[in-house]
């Protein structure tokens, strides 16, 4: 029941418990209990909202930021880690195998904002090496949802 | 100058859908619950092999009784999933969609005067094509009762000396019926005894959502008697690509190539190679779009319940069938006063045999965003109609 819970509400998080119940052919009580228990257990972290923020007036530039770091004595990256994502204007940090180290995705107002963030805040920081700065110019495809098309359904009205 | 018509292709019934079909088309802002096929696009990677294909020039004509690779395939699904053994060389042919193998596989087998027993409400396109294989089709009228599935006591009644097949249409479109192994069993034996034939359309055996889909090529004795229809067009969401195949007895499916050589030539070459890839590497796919289903029936159980709508619970394919009885009226007025009251499409039962009196196919190959708008509709509709009544009396 978890893993069909749970591929709904990554899709559909406000999904209705009632509905969700009727959908899985299980007991509304028994979704109520699985929620509670994936929420304590850390594996549900939150309920976000998929915004597409070039739709609205509000300014709003992500970058991705190759970061390469040395590892530190007894802690490896996690301390590294952690500074960086202490920052609110920090998403998501991620480790990364490959020609760096970790992947730092970072939302600004502007162009400015993030160039100030690297040269100001990230770079200097001890035991970070380098960093490479990605903007992202237009996003297609987000949370596994298309941004830029919307379905039609163009089948036949009837057929047998 | 003289007719130019055959009596036998004007003596055939228009499909009553297509009536239908005319009168939603004026009506570009209907809700259409009257789709036959899914609403999920191809999987990318199926898709992605088809342009492939494309691209590398493969735009030839394939052995007629379909490319080498893709027969294997298929005949490897057969053994995973039914666990019955097909020889790809003789016992495999693919063809363009289910609906030519159910015309070439009747073509094949049925001589002039042969009955061919056809159980409804089922597809519509069973009984023409016996006609026009020169076939006399008898008509079994499943009933709501037993869930629309074939008795072996239905079976026994209609066989006669003339009975040469019996078209085995499940999971079935419209009812949604399946025939469990119990089914099957009882059915089997009335068919070994009276010794008759059987074209099993399966093309739906992948949305079944009661245990795994069994196949009467599962009971001893019958699948040298069985042609067995499947394709890809439901369980991938292929329908536009016309791809379907036929297994059966060596004997059979060697007149079956003959027939389809010469009518057809060999089915599309792009869907044959990008079916490969479906078949390969496309289970999870299946199971996903299943899934989805599986809460939309769900979902249209439970709101039928909830307005007191008499429906049997279907556990095939993607359609309900609900009863509307009640309302005394036909199927037929029942959907034209929906559509043009609150313009919702669905079918009436009768365009799938006169059995299918009474009965609605509502499909749910639909967003469950569109079923909710759709139900809301329903619901407004019929509890408007009780009123009506309630007035009456």
């Amino acid at each position: 029941m978890r893993e069909q819970i749970l591929a709904i509400i990554e899709k559909n998080s406000r999904i209705d418990l009632k509905e969700l119940a009727v959908l899985l052919g299980v007991e509304e009580l028994d979704i109520v209990n699985e929620l509670a228990a994936m929420e304590a257990e850390g594996v549900i972290c939150g309920y976000h909202t998929l915004i597409d923020w070039e739709k609205t007036s509000i300014d709003k530039v992500t970058a991705l930021i190759e970061v390469r770091v040395t590892p530190q004595r007894g802690q490896g990256f996690d301390s590294i880690a952690e500074r960086i994502y202490k920052y609110p204007e920090v998403r998501a940090v991620y480790l990364i195998s490959g020609a760096y180290d970790l992947l730092v995705i970072l939302d600004g107002k502007n162009l400015r904002d993030i160039s100030r963030f690297v040269t100001d805040k990230l770079s200097t920081m001890d035991y970070v090496l380098s960093t490479a700065t990605h903007f992202i110019l237009k996003k297609y495809k987000d949370h596994g949802t298309i941004l830029t098309k919307k379905y039609e359904d163009e089948r036949e009205k009837i057929t047998p | 100058m003289r007719n130019p018509l055959a009596d036998k292709a004007v003596r055939l019934k228009p499909s009553g859908i297509r009536k239908f079909f005319d009168v939603v088309n004026e009506m570009p802002d209907a809700i259409s619950l009257g789709v036959g096929e899914p609403d999920f696009d191809t999987p990318w990677h199926i898709r992605d092999e088809g342009i492939y294909s494309l691209e590398k020039g493969r735009t030839f004509y394939t052995s007629n009784a379909g490319l080498k690779e893709l027969k294997v395939e298929i005949s490897r699904y057969l053994k995973r999933k039914l666990d019955v053994s097909y020889d790809y060389n003789k016992e495999v042919l693919v063809t363009v969609g289910g609906s030519e193998a159910i015309d070439i596989a009747l073509r094949a087998m049925v001589n002039p005067g042969d009955e061919v027993l056809i159980p409804q409400p089922s597809y519509v396109s069973y009984e023409p094509c016996a006609i026009l294989a020169d076939g006399v089709p008898v008509i079994i009228d499943l009933k709501a009762e037993n869930e629309f599935r074939l008795t072996a006591q239905e079976l026994r009644d209609a066989v006669t000396e003339k009975t040469k097949v019996l078209i085995l249409p499940f999971p079935n479109n419209p009812t949604g019926a399946i025939m469990e192994r119990k089914d099957l069993e009882a059915i089997a034996e009335v068919i070994a005894e009276k010794d008759i034939f059987v074209i099993s359309d399966e093309i739906y055996s992948e949305l079944t959502y009661k245990g795994e889909h069994v196949s009467i090529v599962n009971m001893p004795g019958m699948q040298e008697r069985t042609v067995l229809i499947n394709g890809f067009s439901k369980s991938h969401a292929m329908t536009g690509w016309r791809l379907g195949y036929a297994c059966g007895p060596a004997a059979v499916i060697q007149q079956m190539v003959k027939i389809h050589q010469y009518a057809i030539m060999c089915a599309p070459t792009t869907s044959q190679y990008a079916a490969v890839e479906a078949l390969r590497n496309g289970d999870e796919d299946v199971a996903e779009m299943r899934e989805a289903y599986n809460q939309r029936r769900r979902y249209l159980m439970h709101a039928f319940q909830k307005m007191g709508l008499e429906c049997f619970e279907p556990y095939g394919a993607f359609y309900v069938f609900p009863c509307i009885k009640e309302f005394g009226m036909t199927s037929e007025e029942f959907a034209t006063r929906f559509l043009e009251e609150e313009k919702v499409a669905v079918v009436p039962g009768t365009a799938f045999g006169e059995s299918g009196e009474g009965f609605l196919r509502i499909s749910y190959a639909y967003s469950l965003e569109n079923l909710k708008k759709a139900i809301e509709k329903l619901e407004h509709f019929i509890s408007r109609l009780r009123q009506e009544g309630e007035k009456q009396q």
